[in-house]
C-alpha cells in the first residue's frame, strides 16, 4: 500500500468527462457511435462551417439531470450554455460549448468506502459540454490528422470538491461514479474507448495548514489504475520537491503509464484567457418541474439503496451485497435468479461470487457476455435443491452449461448426473460397502467418527456420484449403530 | 484610454492575428478610439439591471435524439486545403 | 428608364408577357454592362436553369406570386456549389457544400437567383468599402463623384438601385440593410429578431445578425418576406411563429395611427437637409390621418457604444472557426501550427475585420469581462425597455435614418469612430431585436436620396409594410430612378 510522510496532507478534486449515451451529437444529428472511419460522422455543424448552428439534444438534457437526481444534487432549472475560446485543430469552432457560470447541475455529493472507513465528496457542479475532436499524429508525413467524429459527441463534465486526501480515496470516488453512472445508464464508462475520462487536482500542504498548495492537473489517466499511480507518482514528487526547499509550478501534467512518471505539457504552458461568454446562439435552457418529476421516475434503484435492501430484505452479508451491488448488470442477474429459483439467496450469492465470477475472470468476460443465463443458473440451483443434483454433479452441469451444451436437464440426462434417491437403491449399495470394508466398520463401532466419512466415499464412488451423499451418510449411520 | 503596445500584442495574440511593429501604434490608436466610445457607457447606472443576452428573453428549444445527418465528408473535404485518408491535416501538433 | 417593382414583373409573368427566361437574361445582360461593382458572383448558367425550371413550372399551373422572379443575393448566403465569400480574402475561393435556409425558403417559392452581391467583409463596415472585392459605386453619384452605397448590404442596395436586379436580400446587424437603402433610395426591412433563420447566412454577431428585403416599394418588401421568413429548426433562435402572410395590411387606413417621435433623434450630428426631409415626411403622414406623440429613447446614446461591445464580442469568436484548417484560404508560408494559423488569419482578414476581433477579444478577455461586455448587456436591457415604454403611447417611432446621405467613397476610412456614427438611429433597433424600415423619404440639394426610419413593436412587420405602403402610395420618392440612368432627379 501506498504510503507518504505523514507530515503532509494530501488534497485531491476529479474531474470526469462522462460521455452521455445518447443516438446523436449534442449540438447536430451525427452518430455518435465509437469506431467509424475518420470523419464521417461529422457534418456540417461538427466541422463548423461557415453559418452552421447549434440545435440542443434534449436527451442529453435528460441524462445530465438523471445524474443530478442520482447525486441528490441542486438541478438548475434556468442553465446557460458559454463559448469556451481557444484555437485547437481537434476544436473546429475556436470555442467549445460549455456552460461556465450556470450549469445544469449544482451542489451534490457522494458517499465513498475505504478501509478507513465511509466519507462523503462533494461534487461541485456538473455541466453539459460538447466533446472536442482526435488529433493523430502517426504516418502523416511529420503532419496530424484532425479526426472530427467526436467533436460533438455530449459531455458531461462532473467536477468534485477538493475533498478527497489520498491516493485510494480517489480511486474509490471515482470508481462509485463509474458505477452509478452506468447504474443509471447516462454512459457506458468504457475507459478504453474514452467515454470515462479523468483528469486529477492534486496538491500536498504541511498538515495543520489552512490553505490550499500550488496544484497540478494531471491529465491522460484513462484507467482505475493509472489514476492511483499517478496521483502516487506526483505526491511524492511533490513532496520532494517542497522538502528539498523548491515551490510547485501551477501546470498540466501528463501521466506516461509506461515510464511511471508525470511530465510537464509544455504545450499547455501558456496562460489561457478563455472568454467565456453565453452563447448567442443558444438562449437559456429552462427545464420545468414536471420535467425533472418525469426524469425522476425514470430513475432506477441506486447502489447504496440496492446493497441495503441485499443485506436486511435478501439476508445477504455485507460483503455479497457490495459484490452483487457494485454493477447494474450483476445485481440485475442476481435478483433475476433469485427470483427465478427456489434455492436461497445465500446460495444463488455463493454461486456467482464463486463458480460464475471465476469462470468470467478466467475468460476475461463481464457479465453481460456471460454464457450461462441467470434462468440457467436458477434452473441448476433449482435442480440441487430438490436433490436431483449433488454439489459436485452441479459443478460438472455448471462446466456443461458454460460450454454451451445444453439446457440443464437435458445435461444431466445426457450425463446421467441424476442423483439416486431411491432409498432401496442406495442401501443395496451401502450393504455392498459395509460387507467390503469390514477393518473401517469396525473402526467406526470403535467410536471412530471421521470413518464414516470413507464409508460414504465409498458408496458415492460405487454410485459413479449419483447417490445422494445426505441419503448414504444417513443410511450407514443407521446400519452400523 | 490608451492601449500600450504589450495589450495590443497580448489581444492580437489571443485572437491569432499577427500585428506588425509599425501596425501596433495605428492599431493601438484606434482601438483606444474605440475604446472611449465604449466608456461613455459607464454614465449608465446598471445596478440591478439583469444582462440581456437575446433580444427576445428566448428559452432554448431542444429537439428529440435522432441520428438525422449522413456521411458527407467527401464533399466537405474536396473544399479543404488539405486532406488525406479522410483525415484533414495540419502541421505536427506537439502535446 | 422607368422603375420596375418585383409587383409589376410577377404581374408581367403571370400574364404572359414576359418569361422567366426572358427577365433573368436581360437582368444578367444588365449585370455584364453595369460597373457598379455590385456583384462578387454571377451565375449566370445557373440562374438560366432556374428560370426555365419556373417557366416549365408556370406552364403546368403553378403560380406562386413570385415564381420566376430573377433576384439578387447577398454574398453572406451559403448556397451550394457556389462561390460564398462574406467580402472576405479568407472565403475568396469557398464553395459553400451546403444551402442557407432562407435561400432554400425563397427557391421553394420559385426565385431565380442571379448572382451574389458585393459587401463589407464579415459584415463588418457602413460603406461596403472594407470588402476584399472592391468598393461598390452608389448610382446616386454624379459622374464625376464616388459615393458609397452604404454598407455592409452595398452591393444588394446598388443593384436594385441601378435595376440589375429588381429586389435582393440584405442583411442587418446594426443597420446594413436599413443605411444602404436610405442611401440608394429604397424600401428596406429588417425583420423581428428571429423572423428569418440564420441558418447558413455566415454569423456576424448570432444576437443581431437579421436577413431581409431590399426592394424599390414596401408592397414589394411584403412579397419577398413571404418568401424569406419561417420557422427554422436548425436555428435555435429561429421564431416559432404561424406562418403570416405579411401583405395582408397593406390597403388597412393610417387613421388614428399614432407616430412617436423620439426627442433624442434631433441630435447635434444631424445633418439639417435630413432633417427637413424627414419632418415633412412625417406632415404627410398626418395627412393621411396620423396624430404625431412626443416619447423618450433616454438610453438611446448608450446604444452605439454597447453595440461596439456586443457586436466586436461575439464576432471575434463566431470568426475563430477561419483557421485554414477545414476550409477556406490556407497561408502559403508556415513553419507550424502557430504560424499556420496566424499567416492564414492575418492574410486572410481585412483590417476593419481585425479591429473589430481585436475589440471584442479585448471586451470578453478576464478582468474586463464585467466592465464590458456584462455592463453592455445591461445596457442592452435598457435601451429594449425604452422602446417598450415608449410603445405605450404609439404605433410606430419614426425618424431619420442615418445623421446624413450618402457621402464619398475614402472620406472617412481612416477614422472607424465617424464611420460608426452612421448607425446611431439604426442600431437600437437591432439590439431589441426590433421590426424596423427604411423608406425613400426625398432627395436633398444636391440630389442625393433621403430615408425615412419607422420602427414598430415586436413581430409587427405587417403593420410596418402598412405603413410604409400608405406612404407610398400618396409619394413617389421610390420610384424615381438616379440621374445615371436617366431619372428624373
Amino acid at each position: 500500500m501506498f504510503t507518504w510522510d505523514k507530515n503532509w496532507e494530501v488534497v485531491i478534486g476529479l474531474e470526469v468527462h462522462t460521455q452521455l449515451q445518447t443516438k446523436s451529437k449534442i449540438f447536430s444529428g451525427s452518430s455518435i457511435a465509437y469506431g467509424a472511419e475518420p470523419n464521417t460522422q461529422a457534418s456540417a455543424v461538427d466541422i463548423a462551417l461557415p453559418g452552421v448552428l447549434p440545435v440542443m439534444n434534449l436527451e442529453a438534457a435528460r441524462l445530465a439531470v438523471k445524474f443530478g437526481l442520482a447525486i441528490d444534487a441542486h438541478i438548475n432549472k434556468r442553465n446557460v450554455f458559454a463559448r469556451k475560446n481557444y484555437f485547437y485543430p481537434d476544436l473546429p469552432k475556436g470555442y467549445q460549448i460549455s456552460q461556465m457560470e450556470l450549469p445544469i447541475v449544482g451542489l451534490g455529493a457522494l458517499e465513498i468506502k475505504t478501509e478507513s472507513g465511509t466519507k462523503t465528496i462533494g461534487i461541485t457542479r456538473a455541466h453539459l459540454e460538447e466533446d472536442a475532436g482526435k488529433s493523430l499524429h502517426e504516418n502523416f508525413h511529420g503532419q496530424t490528422g484532425i479526426d472530427l467524429n467526436r467533436a460533438g459527441t455530449p459531455l458531461l463534465e462532473i467536477v468534485s470538491e477538493p475533498d478527497m486526501r489520498s491516493p485510494a480515496e480517489a480511486v474509490a470516488y471515482l470508481r462509485k461514479l463509474h458505477s452509478l453512472v452506468r447504474y443509471i445508464e447516462i454512459c457506458d464508462g468504457n475507459m478504453q474507448e474514452g467515454s470515462f475520462r479523468c483528469d486529477a487536482n492534486v496538491s500536498v500542504r504541511p498538515v495543520g495548514q489552512k490553505e490550499y498548495g500550488t496544484r497540478t492537473e494531471l491529465k491522460n489517466i484513462n484507467s482505475f489504475r493509472f489514476v492511483e499511480r499517478a496521483i502516487e507518482y506526483e505526491v511524492e514528487r511533490q513532496i520532494d520537491m517542497l522538502e528539498e526547499g523548491g515551490e510547485i509550478v501551477q501546470e498540466t501534467r501528463l501521466y506516461d503509464a509506461d515510464k511511471h512518471e508525470t511530465r510537464s505539457m509544455r504545450s499547455k504552458e501558456e496562460a489561457h484567457d478563455y472568454r467565456y461568454f453565453p452563447d448567442p446562439d443558444l438562449p437559456p435552457m429552462v427545464l420545468e418541474d414536471s420535467f425533472i418529476e418525469e426524469v425522476r421516475i425514470t430513475l432506477p434503484e441506486l447502489p447504496d439503496a440496492k446493497k441495503a435492501r441485499f443485506e436486511t430484505e435478501l439476508g445477504l452479508n455485507e460483503a455479497d451485497a457490495q459484490v452483487l451491488t457494485a454493477d447494474r448488470e450483476i445485481a440485475d442477474y442476481f435478483e433475476s435468479t433469485a427470483d427465478a429459483t427456489s434455492a436461497d439467496t445465500k446460495t444463488v450469492a455463493n454461486w456467482m461470487t464463486g463458480e460464475l465470477f471465476a469462470n468470467l475472470n478466467k475468460a476475461e468476460l463481464e457479465i453481460s457476455d456471460s454464457p450461462i443465463s441467470s434462468a440457467q443458473l436458477a434452473k441448476l440451483l433449482d435442480r440441487i435443491a430438490d436433490k436431483t443434483l449433488s454439489g459436485n454433479t452441479g459443478k460438472k452441469v455448471f462446466a456443461a452449461l458454460w460450454d454451451q451444451e445444453g439446457e440443464v436437464d437435458d445435461i444431466i440426462d445426457a450425463k446421467g448426473l441424476k442423483q439416486i434417491t431411491d432409498t432401496g437403491a442406495i442401501e443395496a449399495i451401502v450393504d455392498d460397502v459395509i460387507a467390503s470394508c469390514p477393518d473401517q466398520v469396525a473402526q467406526f463401532k470403535e467410536g471412530n467418527e471421521k470413518v464414516i466419512g470413507f464409508l460414504t466415499g465409498q458408496v458415492m464412488q460405487r454410485s459413479k456420484g449419483k447417490a445422494n451423499p445426505q441419503m448414504a451418510n444417513q443410511m450407514l449411520r443407521e446400519k452400523l449403530s | 484610454m490608451a492601449l500600450d503596445s504589450k495589450t495590443v500584442q497580448d489581444i492580437a495574440r489571443l485572437a491569432r492575428l499577427r500585428v506588425s511593429v509599425e501596425e501596433t501604434t495605428k492599431f493601438g490608436t484606434e482601438l483606444s478610439n474605440i475604446l472611449d466610445l465604449v466608456a461613455q457607457m459607464e454614465a449608465a447606472d446598471t445596478d440591478n439591471i439583469e444582462p440581456m443576452t437575446h433580444p427576445f428573453d428566448a428559452t432554448l428549444r431542444m429537439r428529440n435524439d435522432q441520428v438525422t445527418e449522413t456521411n458527407q465528408r467527401d464533399k466537405f473535404q474536396s473544399i479543404a486545403p488539405s486532406a488525406e485518408n479522410g483525415l484533414y491535416l495540419v502541421p505536427r501538433v506537439i502535446d | 428608364m422607368s422603375i420596375k417593382t418585383l409587383t409589376q414583373l410577377a404581374g408581367d409573368l403571370k400574364n404572359g408577357r414576359v418569361s422567366s427566361e426572358e427577365l433573368t437574361r436581360d437582368y444578367l445582360t444588365k449585370i455584364d454592362l453595369s460597373d457598379h461593382n455590385a456583384f462578387i458572383s454571377v451565375n449566370a448558367d445557373s440562374a438560366i436553369t432556374q428560370a426555365k425550371e419556373a417557366d416549365k413550372k408556370r406552364a403546368k399551373g403553378a403560380d406562386s406570386p413570385l415564381l420566376g422572379l430573377p433576384i439578387a443575393q447577398k454574398d453572406i448566403f451559403c448556397i451550394e456549389g457556389t462561390r460564398t465569400t462574406c467580402g472576405s480574402k479568407i472565403l475568396s475561393d469557398f464553395e459553400a457544400p451546403y444551402t442557407a435556409s432562407v435561400v432554400e425558403n425563397m427557391r421553394s417559392h420559385g426565385l431565380v437567383t442571379l448572382g451574389k452581391t458585393n459587401m463589407d467583409e464579415f459584415a463588418m463596415g457602413s460603406s461596403n468599402e472594407t470588402s476584399y472585392f472592391g468598393g461598390v459605386k452608389n448610382p446616386w453619384g454624379s459622374s464625376d463623384e464616388n459615393l458609397v452605397p452604404g454598407g455592409s448590404s452595398g452591393g444588394s442596395a446598388a443593384a436594385v438601385s441601378a435595376q440589375l436586379a429588381p429586389a435582393a436580400t440584405g442583411t442587418d446587424t446594426g443597420g446594413s440593410i436599413r443605411q444602404p437603402a436610405a442611401f440608394c433610395n429604397l424600401t428596406g426591412l429588417k425583420p423581428s429578431y428571429g423572423r428569418c433563420s440564420r441558418y447558413g447566412m455566415i454569423a456576424f454577431a448570432s444576437s443581431l445578425d437579421q436577413a431581409g428585403p431590399m426592394t424599390h416599394t414596401a408592397e414589394d418588401a411584403a412579397l419577398l418576406l413571404n418568401t424569406m421568413a419561417g420557422f427554422d429548426q436548425k436555428d435555435s433562435t429561429s421564431l416559432d411563429v404561424p406562418a403570416e402572410d405579411f401583405t395582408i395590411m397593406l390597403e388597412d387606413s393610417l387613421s388614428g395611427l399614432k407616430i412617436g417621435l423620439p426627442k433624442e433623434y434631433v441630435s447635434e450630428g444631424l445633418d439639417p437637409e435630413v432633417a427637413a426631409l424627414v419632418e415633412s415626411a412625417i406632415k404627410e403622414y398626418e395627412k393621411l390621418g396620423a396624430q404625431l406623440v412626443d416619447v423618450s429613447l433616454p438610453n438611446s446614446a448608450l446604444a452605439l457604444p454597447s453595440y461596439y461591445v456586443i457586436a466586436p464580442a461575439e464576432a471575434s469568436s463566431n470568426l475563430s472557426r477561419f483557421d485554414g484548417v477545414r476550409y477556406g484560404y490556407r497561408a502559403e508560408e508556415y513553419e507550424n501550427l502557430e504560424e499556420l494559423y496566424l499567416n492564414s488569419r492575418t492574410e486572410g482578414f481585412g483590417e476593419e475585420v481585425k479591429r473589430r476581433i481585436m475589440i471584442g477579444a479585448y471586451a470578453l478577455s478576464s478582468g474586463y469581462y464585467d466592465a464590458y461586455y456584462s455592463k453592455a448587456q445591461k445596457l442592452r436591457r435598457l435601451i429594449s425597455n425604452d422602446f417598450d415604454a415608449a410603445f405605450k403611447y404609439c404605433d410606430v417611432i419614426m425618424g431619420p435614418t442615418t445623421p446624413s446621405p450618402a457621402f464619398a467613397a475614402g472620406s472617412r476610412t481612416d477614422d472607424p469612430v465617424s464611420m460608426y456614427l452612421n448607425d446611431i438611429y439604426t442600431i437600437p433597433v437591432n439590439l431589441a431585436g426590433l421590426p424596423a424600415a427604411s423608406i425613400p423619404a426625398g432627395f436633398t440639394q444636391s440630389g442625393l436620396p433621403v430615408g425615412l426610419h419607422m420602427i414598430t413593436p415586436y413581430l409587427r412587420e405587417a403593420k410596418l409594410l402598412n405603413i410604409a405602403h400608405q406612404y407610398q402610395l400618396v409619394t413617389d420618392w421610390h420610384m424615381q430612378s438616379p440621374s445615371s440612368l436617366g431619372g428624373t432627379t
